[in-house]
């Protein structure tokens, strides 16, 4: 598996056009990169593939003038190279897009797309016109139909990234970094990003593309190289490759199961939601949840299913509609509302939405639990401490102490004491929004495997999905919104892959009567 | 938590360093009865940076303490010219309600309008003292005006130490309790630490703000009636920009403008900093200037000591986003 175009051949198209030799980088306490390999080849899409921690944004990092080696060379175009700054990567044209796209909500399109490298007039001043219209063409050129002179803060989340792509296009690229580029679209954004991907390979460009899904890897990528734990462990063509053989290069080990579903004797009514509606976000919301059953959400980004479930626990309120819990009406006004009437929500953006990083970890877990552990409007610290430990067991959550704050920890613990927090309300409903968005296979099995175990106990789940595999296997019922409406709900046999794309893109299946 | 310990004792080591200097020159500063006095001096900082803490701790600011100080203050002057022997209790009582409410406003306006605190609390601070000139014409109330138990009050000594520092102590002991026992104190540091995770946990971030606005307000309204009494004077510019030397103190000890970082005994180390320097200074000869030279210092290195810890914090984060990458 391991391959030989290290030695230079004699034709140019088979030598790369970017290579990573023997890079070492090290921070305090992590070996991030141990003498890695990486070659990007002209018109080819290489799919960079490992768990969290192997080491890609590193190599991104590394790749874009970010970081420094340690050790090691970066060679383009067979000549060694440094690149002590971003600019020094730009101008060598090397360019990034990366996960989390930065761009200035207050400038236009084009303002952003040439930020830094401005085209200037005769006086040394910006050259707005040139500006405009060299943006106009990029935006042509990977078909976007956006403005360069709106504001950024007036464009979708889609738009946004394709303002980013173009900004990596600006600049005479030879090399483009996609770091996770589908990770915030939708379907048929996700489609269009493909063909432009074929557009760039045309035209002669050398792609890294890194993400975590499987099915994209192969629908684009050429060749592969798999990090693990910081180093090199594999790399070849994409067509010699089956789907197992990744998966182990990546862990190590063979995955035997994804989604590790075990049946959860599903009980009586816990939750009815009747008529839920908001003025902009959705519409008509109805369903029921019964106990120790998980209730999948599937649509595309921006199918409203998010917003319903921050209305359902009291972010947003309803213009109208009902909750009932055990057959009893609950008003829900505020989250607090929601925490006492059983209802909890694990937000898809961790990191904002969920720990208090500057906080020890039992005072995060405790945060929603206070009143458990006082007495007399004095929070008892040593009940206090023992719900916190409690619950860091249950998680099997490792830390140095309950009193290290959350800031320290690694993302997947992080994630823990997000988790242990809510659990900690002893809710009868959880509700987890794209519960294993962004992170690895293996963890993504744990967290798997721990829904399963929270519905066996009694728990109601509803889980929030665009992750089609994900939904199917893991969902007793999956629920399908479209612009803000319910579309379908599916079960037992009628889940297929099929169903739940036709109902989200809103396609009538061949034969349907329309 | 065991980073800002450590910097915790570096302040107090610097205090302690300082109090060495100054007695090496001058022996007698460090007489008991000399640090009780400058312990007492420093008592009206010491209670407005508690509150202050409050408020910077839920990413807000107070500005407007003073002026809140200098109206509450006035109004207790005046209630004791027009009735000289109401009891100090029923004094005290107004002073914390007076501030509480005046606090109440800033915090209504930051809540349920959603200005930013500082154009809120600049706008306020120009108001109070607006309106103690309205009340006075900006006449003065002098000593012989108000009544001896009114101006004895704060100074009247209790075990060696005056009134005035044992409310200190006593409003220190409260804020402690409150910070790490109660509901309210997690609140605080969960809207400043993060508030879209405060909001999903089930706090109302605006009204944790405004919680922290009044006990800013009523502890400048406290000290309001203290200020006065003890210097026996009442007019429109007293305390005239102490609101800064308060964000300094809470600054120097470690809380952090971000919101969501510091500690009660950080506050009050930060206090006793600027109190020691502005009382061992003319001692030993150095002129005012440098007082304010060194204040300033002490504020630029304090937060440069915050911006040191925050970036050993930005490794953490980056450490984390390679994790979920």
């Amino acid at each position: 598996m391991t391959y030989q175009a290290s030695e230079q051949s004699d034709d140019p198209a088979l030598n790369p056009v970017l290579s990573l030799d023997n890079i070492t980088k090290t921070f305090p306490g992590v070996k991030a990169l141990d003498g890695v390999e990486l070659h990007l080849f002209a018109g080819e899409v290489t799919a960079l593939i490992g768990e969290n921690g192997a080491g890609k944004s590193t190599v991104v990092k590394t790749l874009t003038g970010i970081y420094q080696p340690d050790g090691g060379r970066i060679v383009l175009d067979g000549q060694p190279v440094h690149f002590p700054t971003p600019q020094d990567a730009a101008d060598a044209g090397v360019t990034a897009i990366h996960q989390e796209t930065v761009l200035f909500e207050e400038l236009t399109v084009a303002e952003n797309v040439y930020i830094g490298h401005a085209p200037k007039n005769r006086f040394g001043l910006i050259d707005t016109k040139a500006m405009h219209a060299k943006t106009a063409e990029i935006l042509k050129s990977i078909g976007a139909p956006i403005d360069a002179g709106v504001k950024l803060k007036d464009l979708g989340i889609a738009s946004r990234h394709l303002v980013a792509i173009a900004r990596a296009l600006s600049v005479e690229a030879r090399v483009v970094i996609m770091d996770e580029p589908t990770a915030a679209l939708s379907q048929t954004e996700i489609e269009e990003l493909y063909e432009l991907v074929d557009t760039l390979k045309a035209q002669g460009k050398a792609i890294l593309f890194i993400s975590h899904k499987f099915d994209e890897i192969f629908r684009i990528a050429d060749r592969y190289t798999v990090f693990r734990d910081g180093q090199f462990v594999g790399a070849g063509n994409m067509a010699n490759v089956k789907e197992a053989e990744l998966v182990q290069m990546m862990v190590g080990r063979a995955v035997e199961q994804l989604f590790p579903k075990r049946h959860a004797e599903v009980g009586g009514e816990v939750l009815k939601v009747v008529g839920y509606s908001h003025p902009t976000e959705f519409e008509d919301i109805n369903f029921t949840l019964r106990r120790g059953e998980i209730l999948g959400f599937y649509g595309l980004v921006g199918a409203g299913r998010s917003e319903f479930m921050q209305s359902l626990i009291g972010i947003t309120r309803p213009s109208k509609g009902a909750v009932r819990i055990d057959n009893k009406v609950r008003v829900i006004r505020s989250p607090a509302d929601a925490i006492k009437a059983g209802i909890v929500y694990v937000p898809e953006d961790r990191g904002k939405q969920g720990a208090i990083l500057d906080m020890p970890i039992f005072q995060n877990i405790t945060l929603p639990s206070l009143h458990k552990t006082s007495r007399e409007g004095f929070i008892q610290l040593a009940e206090e401490f023992a719900l916190a430990r409690e619950y860091t067991e249950r998680l099997d959550l490792r830390a140095a102490s309950l009193d290290t704050n959350v800031g320290a920890l690694s993302g997947g613990n992080q994630q823990k004491v997000v988790i242990a927090k809510w659990l900690a309300t002893q809710p009868r409903v959880i509700i987890l929004d794209e519960p294993t968005k962004g992170i690895d296979i293996g963890s993504k099995a744990a967290v798997h495997d721990f829904m399963s175990e929270l519905a066996a106990q009694g728990l109601s789940v509803i889980m929030v999905s665009s992750e089609i595999p994900e939904i199917l296997g893991m969902s007793d019922r999956v629920i399908v919104m479209r612009e803000g409406r319910m579309v379908v709900e599916v079960q037992g046999d009628e889940l297929s892959p099929e169903t739940l794309v036709r109902h989200a893109v809103g396609i009538q299946a061949k034969g349907d009567a329309v | 938590m065991s980073h800002l310990k450590s910097r915790e004792a570096i302040l107090f080591g610097a205090i302690l360093c300082l109090l060495f200097v100054v007695a090496a020159r001058f022996p007698a500063f460090v007489a008991p009865g000399n640090l009780v006095a400058v312990f007492t001096d420093t008592s009206p900082l010491m209670i407005l940076a508690m509150g202050q803490m409050a408020v910077i701790l839920t990413r807000c600011i107070d500005l407007s303490v003073a002026a809140n100080l200098a109206l509450t203050g006035m109004v207790c002057a005046m209630i004791n010219v027009a009735a000289p022997d109401l009891p100090v209790v029923v004094i005290l009582a107004v002073s914390l309600a007076l501030g509480a409410m005046l606090g109440a406003i800033n915090g209504i306006l930051v809540w349920k309008l959603s200005i930013p605190p500082i154009v809120v609390t600049l706008g306020t601070m120009t108001i109070f003292r607006g309106i103690i000139f309205l009340l006075t014409d900006g006449k003065w109330i002098n000593a012989h005006e108000m009544s001896p138990h009114f101006t004895g009050f704060p100074r009247s000594d209790i075990f060696g130490v005056p009134v005035l520092g044992w409310i200190a102590v006593l409003v220190s002991v409260v804020m402690l309790v409150l910070m790490a026992r109660t509901t309210l104190g997690r609140s605080i540091y969960a809207v400043g630490g993060n508030p879209h995770a405060a909001i999903y946990t089930g706090i109302d971030v605006g009204k944790t703000q405004f919680a922290a606005f009044v006990i800013s307000g009523m502890l400048a309204g406290l000290t309001g009636y203290l200020w006065v009494a003890r210097y026996s004077v009442a007019y429109v510019d007293i305390a005239g920009g102490f609101e800064l030397d308060v964000v300094a103190a809470c600054v120097i000890g470690g809380v952090s403008i971000a919101g969501g970082a510091g500690t009660v005994v950080g506050t009050l180390l930060g206090a006793l900093f600027l109190g020691v320097v502005k009382n061992a200074l003319p001692v030993v000869d150095i002129s005012p200037f440098w007082q304010l030279a060194i204040s300033g210092a002490a504020i630029i290195i304090a937060v440069a000591f915050n911006a040191q810890s925050g970036r050993s914090k930005g490794r953490v984060i980056l450490k984390s986003a390679e994790h979920a990458q």
